[in-house]
C-alpha cells in the first residue's frame, strides 16, 4: 500500500477538497435521479405492458420485414381461480397515431387474439376499449389500458392487456408505505446480519494481509454446500450437518491460507496480483461447485418449509427467521468479545491496525492471520447457511453476494470488525427498505448506488480512518 | 476422437465472434490496465453501453447502423465520466470494487422490468435487424481446406478484424506518442508525474474514456453479429475473460490482447470441444463427467489460468516482467 499517505501532500487546502467533494456529489446525484426520471417516465408510459419477445426471429414477423408493414399484436386473457388462461373475444383494439388520428382497429377472435397492421413506422398509442371488456372482467389498473411506443420499420410488436376477474385496480388495497417499514426493516436486518456474518471475514483477511479476496463469495457458498452435503446426500439433521460444516470450513479456511495464500506471500506477488489471483480462484471454484452441484437451486432437508407464522409488531415471520436473527447476533457479539477480550483478537485488531508495529511489538502476524482465515471462512459458512435456509441452496448464492459484502465492508471501513458489521447491517436494511421506493429488481442497485456515493463523500468508511484510504 | 474437427472448430473459434468482441475489449483493457495501471474491473459495463446504445438507437429511434454506433460509443464516453469523476483518485482496490459495481449496477438496470421498453429487460433487444448483413459484399463460402466460414462470417470477420487492426493502429500511435508516456509514466509512479505539474486524474480519465470506447465497440460488434443483446452477456466474469485475455498476451503489449484473446477463445473452446468428443466416443466415462458438466470445465481452466498467469507468468506471453509489476497505486 505504498500509495497511503502521499496522495495527502498534493491535495488543496482542506476546504476546496470538500467543496470539490460536494460539486462531485450533486453531479452523481443528479445524474443519478435524472435517470430514475427519465426510466420512470418510460415505465409510466409503457408499463410493463408489451413484450418485444423473439418478434424479429418469427416467420411471420420477417415476412412483415420484408413487405415492410408493421404490425402489433397480442393475446387478450385473464387466469381464472384455477389458474387456467381464459380467452377474451370481441375486445375492441385500436392503433392512434401521434397526430391522434385512428389508423387501425381490431376485434379479438375466439382464442383472444388481435393483430392491427399499421402501414408506417412511427409513434402510436395502442388502446383497449373498455366498455367493450365483457361483464365480470376489468383491466387489472386503469392505467394499463393503454400502451405508447415507437414502432420500427418492419417491427412487429407483441402487446400485453393485464386482465383480472372481478373489479381490477381498486379492489385490491395496497398497503400503504408505512405499514410496510416494519416487516422490510426486520428482512433488512435479517439480509444485514447474514452480510456481516459474510463480511467480518473479507474485512479482516483485508486488514491482516491487505488481499481484497474476490473469492469470499465462494467461501460463503462452500459453507451451504458442505452444510448440503452432510444434510442431503449424507442425511444427517440439518442441526448436526451445519456445525460440520462450519467447523470443515474453517479448517479449509485454515488451509487455503497455509497451502496457498502465505506461500504466495512469502514469494513477493504483489497485493493487486493477488487480488486478481483470487478473481481466477473465484472463477475456477464457482463453475466447480456448478460441476458438481448442477445449476438448479435446492433446499436443505430441515426448515425448508414452515407454515406456521408468528405476528409480532405488524411483522410476520416463520421461526426459522427468529433462529436466523439470534443465532447471527450471538455470534457477531462473539466476534466482537473475541477481538475485545482474547489474547489473539487483541493481536489481531494490532496487526489489522499496523502490521509492521505489531510484528516487531513481538505478535505472531502469521499466526494471526492463519486464525483469521480460519474463523472469516468458518463465519461465511454460517452466512452461507443462512442464505441457504432463506433463500434455498445454489453455485451462486456466496457470488450474488459478494458485491454487497464489498458494499458493506467499504461502507463501514475496509479493513475494520466493527466497520463491516455496521455497514453490512446498514446495507441489508438499504436494500430491502428501498423497495418501498423502487422496484424490488433494483433493491441491489440501491446498496452499490450507496457503494458508490459512499465512496465519494466519506471513502474510508463511517469507522475508518482517514489514511487508511489515501 | 476426431482431431480434424476438434482442430477445426478451435481455429473457428480463434478467428471469430467472441475472438474479436474480447480482442476490441482487451485492447481497451490494455490501455487501462497495461498503460495507465488502472484497474478497470467494469469493462462489461463499458462493452454493455455499446451494445445498448447501439441496439435502442436502432429499434426506438430507427437509426441507421453507423449513427447508432456513434450514439453507443458516446454512451460509454458518459459512462467513463460518471465512473471516472468520484473513483479515479481512489486506491487501485477501491477502484476496482467501484467499477466492478458500476458495471453490475448497468447490467441490473438494463434487466429490469421497469425498463423493458426500451432495453427489453431479461430477454434483452431483439429485432436489431439485418442492417449490417444486408451491407455484406460477400454472397459465397470461403473454404480454406481445414476450416471454412459462411459469407456472414466472413463479412463479420472483415469489419471487426479491420476494427481490430485500426485499434492496434492506434494504440501503438498514442503509446509512443508524449501523451502515452504520461500515460506510462503514471503507471510506474503517479507521485513522481504529479510533481512534474502533470494533471495526472485528468489523463487516467483519458485514458478510461479510450479504453471504454474500444470495450464499447467489442460490444458493438457482439450486438451486430448477434442482430440481438441480451443483459445477461454483460455479467461479471465477461470483463473477466477480457482480462485473462490480457493478461494471457501480455498487457502493455500492442498485441498483446489480441493474440491473447484469440488463444483464450481458441483454449475455451478446444477444452470444451474435446471434452465432448471424448464423452461421446466414451473415452470418459458418463459417471465421471456429462455433456453439461463438460460445458463448465473451460471456465474452471480459464479461472485457473488466471490465476496462474498472475503467480507464474504476469508479462504473459509478450510483455514486459519489469513493466507489468504493479504495486496497487
Amino acid at each position: 500500500m505504498s500509495g497511503v499517505t502521499v496522495s495527502v501532500a498534493y491535495d488543496p487546502p482542506i476546504v476546496s477538497a470538500i467543496a470539490r467533494r460536494l460539486v462531485l456529489l450533486l453531479v452523481a446525484l443528479t445524474s443519478v435521479i435524472g435517470f430514475s426520471f427519465v426510466g420512470a417516465g418510460v415505465a409510466s408510459a409503457q408499463d410493463s405492458t408489451e413484450e418485444p419477445g423473439d418478434a424479429e426471429d418469427t416467420p411471420e414477423a420477417q415476412e412483415a420485414a420484408e413487405q415492410d408493414i408493421e404490425s402489433v399484436v397480442g393475446t387478450l386473457k385473464y387466469d381464472d381461480e384455477d389458474d387456467n388462461e381464459v380467452p377474451v373475444e370481441g375486445v375492441e383494439i385500436s392503433a392512434t397515431d401521434a397526430g391522434g388520428e385512428e389508423v387501425a382497429t381490431d376485434t379479438t377472435s375466439e382464442d383472444g387474439t388481435f393483430l392491427l397492421e399499421i402501414a408506417e413506422p412511427g409513434e402510436y398509442t395502442i388502446a383497449v376499449d373498455p366498455d367493450t371488456i365483457p361483464e365480470g372482467i376489468s383491466l387489472r389498473s386503469e392505467e394499463r389500458g393503454s400502451t405508447t411506443f415507437t414502432l420500427s420499420p418492419g417491427q412487429q410488436r407483441t402487446v400485453l392487456f393485464p386482465l383480472v376477474e372481478g373489479e381490477g385496480g381498486g379492489e385490491r388495497t395496497a398497503p400503504t408505505r408505512l405499514d410496510r417499514v416494519p416487516q422490510l426493516a426486520f428482512e433488512g436486518l435479517k439480509f444485514g446480519l447474514i452480510i456481516a456474518m459474510c463480511a467480518v471475514g473479507l474485512s479482516l483477511i483485508f486488514g491482516t494481509t491487505g488481499l481484497v479476496n474476490f473469492a469470499h463469495g465462494e467461501l460463503v457458498t462452500m459453507g451451504a454446500l458442505l452444510a448440503f452435503f452432510f444434510n442431503v446426500t449424507v442425511g444427517l439433521h440439518l442441526m448436526i450437518a451445519a456445525p460440520i460444516a462450519v467447523v470443515l470450513s474453517g479448517v479449509l479456511g485454515a488451509g487455503f491460507d497455509r497451502g496457498f495464500w502465505r506461500p504466495l506471500r512469502n514469494r513477493g506477488t504483489s497485493l493487486i496480483a493477488l487480488m486478481v489471483v483470487s478473481i481466477g480462484a473465484s472463477l475456477a471454484l464457482r463453475h466447480m461447485f456448478l460441476y458438481q452441484f448442477g445449476g438448479r437451486t435446492r433446499p436443505f432437508g430441515d426448515y425448508a418449509i414452515q407454515t406456521d407464522r408468528i405476528e409480532f409488531l405488524n411483522i410476520t415471520m416463520v421461526r426459522k427467521d427468529i433462529w436466523i436473527v439470534g443465532v447471527s447476533i450471538l455470534l457477531l457479539v462473539l466476534v466482537a468479545l473475541a477481538l475485545e477480550r482474547t489474547r489473539i483478537g487483541k493481536a489481531t485488531r494490532a496487526v489489522a491496525d499496523n502490521k509492521d508495529l505489531a510484528e516487531s511489538s513481538g505478535i505472531d502476524v502469521e499466526k494471526v492471520i492463519l486464525v483469521v482465515w480460519a474463523a472469516g471462512t468458518a463465519l461465511a459458512a454460517v452466512g452461507g447457511v443462512f442464505l441457504g435456509l432463506t433463500e434455498q441452496v445454489s453455485w451462486l448464492g456466496g457470488f450474488q453476494l459478494l458485491l454487497l459484502m464489498f458494499a458493506g465492508v467499504v461502507l463501514g471501513g475496509l479493513g475494520t470488525a466493527y466497520g463491516a458489521l455496521v455497514g453490512s447491517i446498514v446495507v441489508g436494511l438499504a436494500v430491502q427498505l428501498s423497495v418501498l421506493f423502487i422496484s424490488s429488481e433494483l433493491k441491489n442497485v440501491a446498496a452499490l448506488v450507496i457503494l458508490a456515493l459512499v465512496l465519494l463523500v466519506r471513502p474510508q468508511g463511517i469507522l475508518g480512518r482517514k489514511e487508511r484510504v489515501g | 476422437m476426431n482431431w480434424m474437427g476438434i482442430l477445426e472448430s478451435t481455429l473457428e473459434a480463434m478467428v471469430t465472434k467472441n475472438a474479436v468482441v474480447f480482442a476490441l475489449a482487451a485492447i481497451g483493457l490494455n490501455i487501462h490496465y497495461g498503460y495507465t495501471g488502472l484497474l478497470n474491473f467494469g469493462q462489461a459495463g463499458f462493452m454493455a453501453a455499446g451494445a445498448y446504445g447501439t441496439g435502442i438507437a436502432i429499434t426506438q429511434w430507427a437509426w441507421p447502423i453507423i449513427p447508432a454506433a456513434g450514439f453507443g460509443l458516446f454512451l460509454s464516453v458518459v459512462l467513463a465520466l460518471l465512473l471516472g469523476l468520484p473513483t479515479l483518485r481512489l486506491r487501485a482496490d477501491y477502484l476496482a470494487i467501484v467499477t466492478i459495481a458500476a458495471a453490475e449496477i448497468i447490467r441490473r438496470v438494463v434487466k429490469a422490468t421497469e425498463y423493458r421498453g426500451v432495453t427489453g429487460g431479461s430477454g434483452g433487444i431483439n429485432g436489431i435487424g439485418r442492417g449490417f448483413y444486408d451491407a455484406n459484399p460477400f454472397s459465397e463460402r470461403l473454404d480454406l481446406g481445414i476450416v471454412d466460414f459462411s459469407a456472414r462470417q466472413l463479412w463479420f470477420m472483415v469489419v471487426g478484424w479491420g476494427l481490430v487492426v485500426i485499434c492496434m493502429l492506434l494504440t501503438y500511435l498514442l503509446v509512443r506518442s508524449p501523451w502515452g508516456r504520461v500515460l506510462k509514466a503514471i503507471r510506474e509512479d503517479e507521485d513522481a508525474v504529479r510533481s512534474l505539474g502533470k494533471n495526472v486524474t485528468w489523463y487516467k480519465m483519458q485514458s478510461l474514456i479510450l479504453g471504454g470506447l474500444f470495450g464499447a465497440l467489442g460490444g458493438i460488434m457482439l450486438t451486430l453479429e448477434q442482430q440481438s443483446v441480451q443483459p445477461d452477456q454483460f455479467f461479471t466474469p465477461t470483463t473477466f475473460y477480457a482480462f485473462t485475455a490480457l493478461i494471457l498476451g501480455g498487457a502493455g503489449r500492442v498485441f498483446g490482447p489480441v493474440v491473447g484473446s484469440m488463444l483464450f477463445w481458441g483454449i475455451m473452446q478446444f477444452t470444451s470441444v474435446s471434452l465432448r468428443q471424448g464423452i461421446r466416443n466414451g473415452h470418459i466415462p458418463e459417471s465421471v463427467m456429462d455433456g453439461v458438466q463438460a460445458g463448465q470445465v473451460p471456465l474452471i481452466v480459464a479461472g485457473v489460468l488466471l490465476g496462474a498467469l498472475m503467480i507464474f507468468r504476469q508479462q504473459g506471453i509478450f510483455g514486459n516482467k519489469r513493466e507489468v509489476a504493479l504495486d496497487g497505486n
